[in-house]
């Protein structure tokens, strides 16, 4: 994929608000790799099931009346590793599991597939699935070129879908750690990252690792979202509190002079 | 050669498995002294081999270990968490994007290469996987090492004295980085690509940008 074109498609997602529009920005994925399907699917710890996707509704029904869930190798698979997985390393061996195959071929998912897992806070699981049919050195291909982007789209797909079902989710937000309050604090007080880093004595990168953490632990799709999350959810407060706080906050004018 | 392999796939090589688990005893318990867990075939393992981590081990010509380091992401349990929070000063890094790497291991009279191919092959996760930065604990020789290796990581706290110093640190990933530790690895973009191919079913992307 070009760059701007996942620079747009994440953007659009970013804007969604509602599960037809996720649709509809699936669908034209699809249809810009032209591939056969792609599948969002959000396993809760007790069996029950969410997505989206382009696959046929009649194999969804399908598989939750077959409790496939229970044999599919992917979902298996991907709940045992936490790195993405081409369908071709999973284990097929059992009776059932080519069974299930032969089934879903027959429905149209097609015999190649590449999934990646998703861990989110508080040890939710899901997976971002493609697939096609297709032989295997045109499958090596396509996910060659595309894997790194399938891997972002599954992970802001996830903290979309995280964001519109949040009665799913399985426990509030994990509560941020000092340092992370701290960045998205001074980031929300318009701050530039090389300001923050160096207010809080750290080097940008390792910054960066407090915002990423951040981030995840709110699912939010991005810093901007991080924040407007954190506050929203009253994490971090600034604005007349912040300047009413006792402290040397950053970027004030310590009337130092005055005091003394 | 460098293999990428859960603990799951490494069943299928006793060998290496083996005589992996054998030098992190040799290096964490014997030289290190640290208050590792050998078990009675003198296998140095933890509670988190048993999560079905990520290994990535330099495999020696006749089959056995030449180095190897283990991973799992932060969203999960981790060594760090768990054993070594207050060396975070505070951080409590946590996302799928940022995985941490402990056991990094070099057997005994292993080149200096191996401690290349293995930081190569750190750098080649991060660039297949997306992630942000690779959150480590390491010892004081490690940071040497490291250093050498021209992959200094940034350290979040550290706790003991002298080669009893033990740290937490990030890497993060600066796709630019590749070329001069493919170089210092002695080690072809192709070869590497292949060996991760070998490991995952697919090669890396191999443009620069996603």
């Amino acid at each position: 994929m070009k760059r701007l074109k996942l620079d747009q498609f994440l953007s659009k997602l970013g804007e969604a608000d509602a599960l037809e529009q996720i649709q509809g920005l699936i669908v034209g994925l699809r249809n810009e790799l032209r591939i056969d399907h792609i599948v969002y699917h959000w396993v809760s710890a007790d069996g029950e099931q969410y997505g989206f996707g382009t696959y046929d509704p009649q194999w969804v029904q399908h598989y939750v009346d077959q409790e496939y869930l229970r044999i599919d190798p992917v979902v298996l698979g991907c709940f045992q590793r936490f790195h993405p997985v081409d369908w071709k390393r999973l284990d097929w061996s059992s009776r059932a599991a080519r069974g299930f195959q032969k089934d879903a071929i027959a429905h149209g998912v097609g015999n190649q597939g590449f999934s990646v897992p998703i861990r989110g806070p508080n040890g939710q699981f899901a997976l971002f699935t493609v697939s096609h049919a297709t032989d295997d050195e045109t499958w090596a291909e396509f996910t060659q070129s595309t894997q790194r982007d399938l891997i972002l789209i599954a992970h802001f797909l996830n903290q979309k879908a995280l964001e519109l079902e949040k009665g799913r989710a399985p426990e509030p937000v994990r509560a941020l750690s000092p340092r992370e309050i701290d960045a998205l604090t001074f980031l929300a007080m318009g701050y530039s990252r090389g300001q923050v880093s160096e207010m809080l004595s750290i080097s940008e990168h390792t910054l960066r690792a407090y915002i990423e953490s951040a981030r995840f632990k709110l699912g939010a799709l991005n810093t901007t979202h991080a924040v407007a999350r954190a506050l929203a959810e009253g994490l971090i407060i600034i604005g007349g509190a912040a300047r009413a706080a006792t402290g040397n906050w950053p970027g004030r004018k310590v009337p130092r002079a005055a005091a003394n | 050669m460098l293999r990428y392999l859960t603990a799951e796939a490494l069943a299928a090589y006793p060998r290496l498995r083996d005589s992996m688990h054998r030098d992190r005893t040799a290096q964490f318990r014997d030289r290190l002294k640290w208050a590792v867990t050998v078990d009675a075939d003198g296998f140095e393992r933890d509670e988190y081999d048993a999560m079905n981590p990520l290994y990535v081990i330099w495999e020696m010509p006749d089959g056995t270990h030449g180095g190897s380091m283990r991973f799992l992401p932060t969203s999960g349990r981790t060594m760090v968490h768990d054993h070594f929070p207050q060396l975070l000063n505070g951080a409590d890094v946590r996302s799928d994007r940022i995985w941490e790497c402990t056991r990094f291991c070099i057997a005994q009279g292993a080149g200096a290469h191996v401690a290349g191919a293995l930081m190569l092959a750190g750098g080649e996760l991060m660039r297949a996987f997306a992630l942000t930065h690779l959150l480590g604990v390491f010892d004081a020789r490690m940071v040497r090492i490291y250093n050498m290796i021209g992959a200094t990581p940034e350290v979040l706290g550290s706790t003991g004295e002298g080669r009893d110093k033990i740290s937490v640190g990030l890497w993060h990933y600066r796709s630019q980085d590749r070329q001069a530790v493919l170089r210092r690895a002695r080690i072809s973009s192709d070869l590497s690509e292949y060996w991760f191919s070998r490991s995952f079913g697919h090669p890396i992307n191999r443009r620069i940008a996603a």
